[in-house]
């Protein structure tokens, strides 16, 4: 995939914005810095715990602007839908579309509708477009993150995927997992309160928290080191993992992210983070260790030491 | 079973074994979830350098000869197929391609997490046929002993496996005879031995004079199996031990064991990286042949072809007689993302574990 | 090459077994291992149980890994 938007996408279209490689792109007009993304929906089931692919489609693009500590403010949804798909399921995933939107204050300002042919497409995909505002004073970049930050994560992991995967058939378990999905406006907020200064933010999605980390040291150029045992997961979540062979790290998350703050800031910012809903289980798990040979270690849950690797592709049930 | 993952009393396993260590040793184990194991927790940090854990050929990823997947992608690729696999094959690197790649053009790949699973796909799904791809070892192949049994109760006409199993003893007498390698003892897999019973290994550790701990999955189980081995090896006594008495008795499951005798023949079978060892994988007998893909489908056109990557060093890895970071392609052309060989492909692979997980000091 | 895990019996049907793993449950074939009862714990492999985990001998093998780290 990275290839494919090296050769292909950089080749036809390069410039310095797209480089950057953000969750958002951050552009400047006329003094304002206005934050702009699009992200794609193609999620199956299209109902699953927790959500649907209209709560999904409005939370992903909503916390792609947050992430480069933009206000989210105007979305636009456009719906390619296969023919013959239900009214009553379309309804009911616009309805969750708008409620979301409300809830994120945000307005849906424009939109397109198509429908195509039956196989076309896996009943409906969803492309969202956003823009919002960066405040003055704030410098968030996947490329900041600096020595002696402490890393939060902002809840636990792997509730998405694991949801996502209970919703299809042919698991071996069955138990009580709802995604995490959420808009993190109100999170990044507090944590962005009383002028913190935060270095770097993602959202761990497709890849985990694993490739989030290890994105941000790439392109901090640092080394990190993180501790297993300060890692929130479910007990639901860490049971699927044994059962498949999974490993938490890796798993997609809708509700969460990962943010670099200065080591003064740290706890001030985790105590005012935890009084919002979607971030009470948040927790300081590790730190920056230095400059050079971008890398992420784990401290595992039993004392031992081992380096966190990006993702190498979905993780798959095991037998072995 | 989170008390087998104890901070303090890893810690202290960890303290006695630097002191137990005095010289080199060697030790392999044979079992892909022991070497996710003993990655993931970071085991490798906590045992002394002088100490090493080979892993020998104990994936059925890294060993299902290039030939059965080749098979595989045949019969997924039929009108009216499905192929039904468990997850850990899908990746596997043949040809340029994978039953993940051949699924994304169009065959038809499902992944299963039992065989009963894929039972249940042909009896839901009679106009069409849907074979199983039987990998794994002796844990693995009652049970798809039991899904032969079922289907032949049923008289079920769309069942078929495409039978890969293997046997571990065989591979593991293979490798002593080879002389290549050369250990102190081995860690033997926990759940092979539910089902074979420690007592299997009796000969081995007779004949080889080595060493045979059977050993629990648990950082705690894989920490006090070394230790153990350490200690017999110390004083050059050659017996099984069984850690993991908790699950495996000496005699084994005799259920198990009679499902996979009523439906299974031992046969002469080709590991991948390892050649043909001979009584070292099952076929199906001839009473159930109906159920077997090789007889079904025409796969003689699909047998044979290419073997290994130029370069491919894998054979030699899963005989523990290359570190995967000795290997020339290592991390350079061959990564989980590019796996040019077996080893490379999920984390259960010998290269894979040690590319995911390696420690920091490695860097 | 065995990714198997524990769970307790909860329910039996013929030769399938509900299980616990703990927050989560499954179902399971008991036909490899005939002779267990609800209650019992199993190690589950691909779908099946294939063999009882004997609590007894769980707790001896920690007493055991107790002493060795103290002794030494």
């Amino acid at each position: 995939m990275h290839e494919l938007i090296e050769k292909v996408f950089f080749g036809a279209f390069d410039n310095a914005v797209l480089r950057r490689a953000e969750d958002s792109a951050v552009v400047e007009q006329g003094g304002t810095r206005l934050a702009f993304t699009v992200d794609s929906y193609v999620v199956s089931p299209l109902f699953f715990p927790g959500g649907d692919i209209g709560k999904l489609a409005v939370c992903g693009t909503v916390n792609d602007l947050c992430m480069v500590g933009a206000r989210p403010q105007f979305l636009g949804v456009s719906f390619i839908l296969e023919e013959g798909l239900s009214a009553e399921v379309l309804r009911t995933i616009a309805q969750s579309a708008g409620e979301t939107a409300r809830e994120a204050a945000v307005e849906i300002v424009c939109g397109d509708t198509k429908v195509v042919g039956k196989g076309a497409v896996d009943q409906a995909f969803v492309t969202t477009c956003g823009v919002g505002t960066v405040p003055s004073g704030v410098d968030i970049s996947a490329s900041n993150a600096r020595p002696g930050d402490k890393i939060i994560l902002s809840g636990s992991l792997g509730d998405h995927e694991i949801a996502i995967l209970s919703a299809r058939e042919g698991l071996p378990f069955s138990g009580n997992v709802a995604s995490d999905c959420a808009p993190l406006s109100g999170a990044v907020a507090a944590l962005l309160a009383e002028g913190t200064p935060v270095h770097a933010l993602r959202d761990p999605t497709r890849g985990g928290l694993a490739s989030a980390l290890n994105e941000i040291a790439r392109l901090s150029n640092v080394a990190m080191e993180i501790h297993e045992s300060a890692i929130p997961v479910r007990p639901e979540v860490a049971e699927a993992c044994e059962i498949l062979g999974f490993d938490p790290l890796y798993l997609a998350n809708e509700g969460k992210f990962v943010a670099f703050v200065s080591a003064e800031h740290a706890d001030a910012a985790l105590g005012r983070l935890r009084a919002v809903g979607c971030a009470a289980q948040a927790a300081i798990i590790g730190e920056v260790a230095g400059h050079g040979l971008p890398h992420v270690t784990l401290i595992t849950s039993v004392g031992g030491r081992r380096i966190v690797d990006v993702a190498a592709g979905t993780q798959l049930p095991r037998i072995c | 079973m989170f008390q087998f993952r104890d901070k303090e009393r890893i810690g202290a396993l960890s303290k006695a074994l630097e002191g137990m260590v005095t010289r080199p040793m060697k030790f392999m184990e044979v079992c892909g979830t022991h070497t996710v194991s003993f990655f993931r927790f970071g085991l490798r940090s906590l045992v002394p350098d002088r100490l090493s854990l080979l892993s020998g050929p104990g994936c059925p990823v890294c060993v299902t000869p290039q030939r059965e997947i080749r098979k595989a992608f045949h019969l997924a690729q039929q009108d009216g197929v499905i192929l039904a696999t468990f997850g850990d094959m899908i990746r596997v690197p043949v040809d340029s391609s994978s039953l993940e790649k051949q699924r994304a053009v169009g065959a038809h790949v499902r992944v299963v997490t039992s065989a009963l699973e894929a039972l249940d796909m042909a009896r839901g799904n009679a106009d069409k046929k849907v074979v199983f791809f039987a990998v794994g070892f002796e844990t693995t192949a009652p049970t798809v002993a039991q899904a032969i049994l079922h289907a032949a109760g049923e008289r079920l006409s769309n069942f078929f496996i495409l039978c890969a199993h293997k046997l571990i003893p065989p591979a593991m007498r293979a490798l002593l005879d080879g002389g290549e390698v050369r250990v102190d003892g081995f860690m033997c897999p926990g759940h092979v031995s539910a089902i074979i019973g420690s007592a299997a290994y009796e000969e081995i550790s007779a004949r080889y004079s080595v060493p045979c701990v059977i050993s629990g999955f648990e950082p705690l189980d894989m920490l006090e199996t070394l230790v153990m081995l350490v200690e017999m090896a110390a004083r050059g006594e050659a017996r099984v031990r069984n850690q993991y008495r908790r699950v495996v008795k000496p005699q084994g499951n005799r259920v198990a064991l009679e499902s996979m005798g009523e439906v299974f023949d031992v046969k002469d079978a080709e590991w991948r990286g390892l050649g043909m060892i001979p009584a070292s994988g099952l076929g199906l007998k001839d009473g159930f042949a109906g159920f077997d893909a090789e007889n079904e489908f025409d796969l003689k056109q699909v047998d044979g072809g290419e073997e290994e990557n130029k370069g491919c060093r894998c054979g030699d890895v899963l005989r523990g007689a290359l570190a995967p970071e000795e290997c020339p392609l290592f991390g350079v052309a061959c990564t989980p993302s590019t796996p040019l060989g077996p080893c490379m492909v999920s984390s259960e692979g010998t290269c894979g574990a040690h590319y995911r997980y390696r420690t920091a000091r490695d860097e | 090459m065995c990714l198997g895990i524990p769970a307790r019996i909860v329910k039996i049907e013929g030769d399938t077994a509900t299980v616990s793993y703990g927050s989560l449950s499954g179902r399971a074939s008991i036909s490899l291992v005939p002779d267990v009862r609800v209650g019992d714990y199993i190690i589950i492999h691909a779908g099946f149980g294939i063999e009882k985990l004997e609590p007894a001998d769980a707790e001896e093998t920690l007493r055991v890994l107790r002493e060795i780290g103290e002794v030494r």
